[in-house]
């Protein structure tokens, strides 16, 4: 079909931030399986994100974080009927090779992942799925959309259901463009060389006002609030990763083989209240300015997952700090 | 004659409802958000974006606004894109779900495949100025229209773009293209029902 595609470089790009405009004023869910998966589409998610364990998990096992099981990311794209989402490792482009391989609707090269290449991201212009990328203020966002980037979203500190960092990220970028629009064209040069960005995509904010791409928001929205505070600073939509799924404890203890005791220190909330949750935070997310609503989906979730204080994280343990 | 600006709603659950109020906008209308039932007694007609409709549904079927606006679309013009058409279409394959049922057609969500397959193309319509760029993205198909539908554009032999009295769906997405006649015609058939 590419022919009559008209399969150049400029329509790619517009199919590929078609989607994202698809998926604005949603929330897209990270799920660990296909119950999940379910649950996700049930309570409304416009897309979900599939991955072997939430970065909540990623934190409190450590290990290396790599690319999800092509089999479970296969069993989630049989079971829903909304757009699955699958993280690469920074730089690995095989990985994104296999995923676009295997059909997911979005890549998210993702810091919450252990970094394949201490360099380079991956040149995601030579792929035909769009991708997402991830950024804390708006030097790292245009150095993503030259890459080839479809969507930015705020990084924030994923795992951690402390939104400090998302909103930091989100204030920042917000704030690096307004500053943009306000320069004189001599200037912007000099400005390109201090966000270590494209001249070109400078220029483009400086005129818009706004990134070429959605710019959506993710890292630590746990609760419906989180959600439409991101919404009023700017957000276009939310990533809702540990939030949901997450319990108060940051791992199973009783657990083995996928049977959760929800009553004796398991990691996962229960089905339930996860639903629960997901529900509240879709409907914040799309009436985000209307303090009414906002109070109703309040009342209805109960409790939050326990979550870590991003201001007592060691420099180490800091995800946002990967990518270059 | 002074043309006036109708005051056309896009429904703003989610989706790109942002480019649609451009688009109208740009094609002589007044572009309002509607993200509550209350909000359409005031409008002179509809636009359903596209996005997920499975979400737009969620919301739908809260506080009577499914039924408040199956009431709208029934006398009031609407337009709707991809997931738009997927909620006014009668009819609702894989898997079935609720609509307006204000166009007498079955549409199949997600007929083309998966983002991997979304393609822009060039098609034949029946809106005069020449062929019309289409933006398909995850696009449904329509299987089936009834007798009283006109199709206004084909892609190979199924229908793309179709209208049944004052109510028009795209599986494309208009608004995401700098053609305008598609909003250009939809606020003709808003302005004529006034």
């Amino acid at each position: 079909m590419s022919e009559k595609n008209g399969n150049n470089a400029s329509n790619s790009l517009r199919l590929k931030t078609g989607l994202a405009e698809m998926l604005k004023g949603g929330v897209i869910m990270d799920v660990t399986d296909a119950r999940q998966a379910e649950i996700a589409e049930r309570a409304g998610a416009t897309a979900v994100m599939a991955l072997e364990r939430v970065p909540a998990q990623i934190r409190a096992e450590g290990g290396v974080a790599r690319m999800a099981s092509p089999r479970m990311i296969q069993k989630i794209m049989d079971t829903v009927n909304i757009p699955v989402m699958a993280k690469c490792r920074i730089g690995h482009f095989a990985e994104a090779q296999v995923l676009e391989a295997l059909g997911v609707d979005y890549i998210d090269e993702s810091e919450v992942l252990t970094p394949a290449d201490e360099l380079h991201h991956v040149d995601k212009h030579a792929f035909k799925v769009p991708f997402v990328c991830g950024a804390r203020d708006l030097g790292e966002a245009l150095r993503r959309i030259a890459e080839g980037a479809a969507m930015i979203r705020t990084k924030g500190e994923a795992g951690t259901g402390d939104v400090v960092h998302a909103v930091k990220h989100m204030r920042q970028i917000v704030k690096d463009m307004r500053q943009l629009t306000v320069m004189g064209e001599e200037e912007l040069y000099a400005q390109a060389k201090e966000l270590r960005a494209p001249y070109e995509l400078v220029r483009m904010v400086a005129k818009t006002g706004k990134l070429p791409v959605p710019n959506f928001s993710a890292g630590g929205i746990a609760t419906p609030a989180d959600a439409a505070l991101m919404r009023q600073l700017g957000a276009e939509a939310v990533f809702v990763g540990s939030g949901i799924f997450m319990g108060d404890k940051s791992r199973c203890e009783e657990c083995s083989n996928g049977e959760h005791r929800y009553d004796r220190g398991c990691a996962l909330a229960q089905p339930e209240v996860a639903e629960a949750r997901a529900k509240a935070i879709v409907r914040a997310t799309t009436h985000f300015d209307d303090p009414k609503v906002l109070l109703e989906t309040s009342r209805e979730v109960s409790g939050a997952m326990k979550g870590l204080a991003v201001a007592g994280l060691p420099d180490a343990d800091m995800l946002q700090k990967r990518g270059w | 004659m002074v043309e006036t600006s109708p005051t056309i709603g896009v429904l703003a659950i989610q989706g790109d409802y942002d480019a649609h109020a451009r688009r109208l906008e740009e094609s002589g209308a007044r572009a309002v958000l509607v993200r509550k039932p209350e909000q359409l007694d005031s409008l002179d007609g509809i636009v359903i974006p596209g996005g997920e409709s499975s979400t737009m549904l969620k919301f739908l079927e809260r506080d009577g606004f499914l039924e408040k606006l199956t009431e709208f679309v029934r006398v009031k013009p609407s337009f709707g894109t991809c997931a738009g058409a997927i909620l006014l279409a009668k009819n609702v394959e894989n898997p079935a779900q609720k609509s307006l049922a204000a166009i007498d057609m079955t549409v199949k969500r997600n007929a083309y495949g998966r983002q991997i397959d979304s393609h822009i193309h060039e098609v034949t319509s029946k809106l005069s100025g020449g062929p019309l760029e289409m933006v398909f993205i995850r696009a449904p198909k329509i299987s089936a229209t009834g007798a009283g539908v006109d199709v206004l554009a084909e892609d190979g032999d199924e229908p793309v773009l179709v209208r049944q009295g004052k109510t028009m769906a795209a599986t494309f997405h208009p608004e995401l293209s700098e053609d305008k006649r598609v909003h250009e015609e939809f606020v003709r058939m808003v302005r004529e029902h006034l």
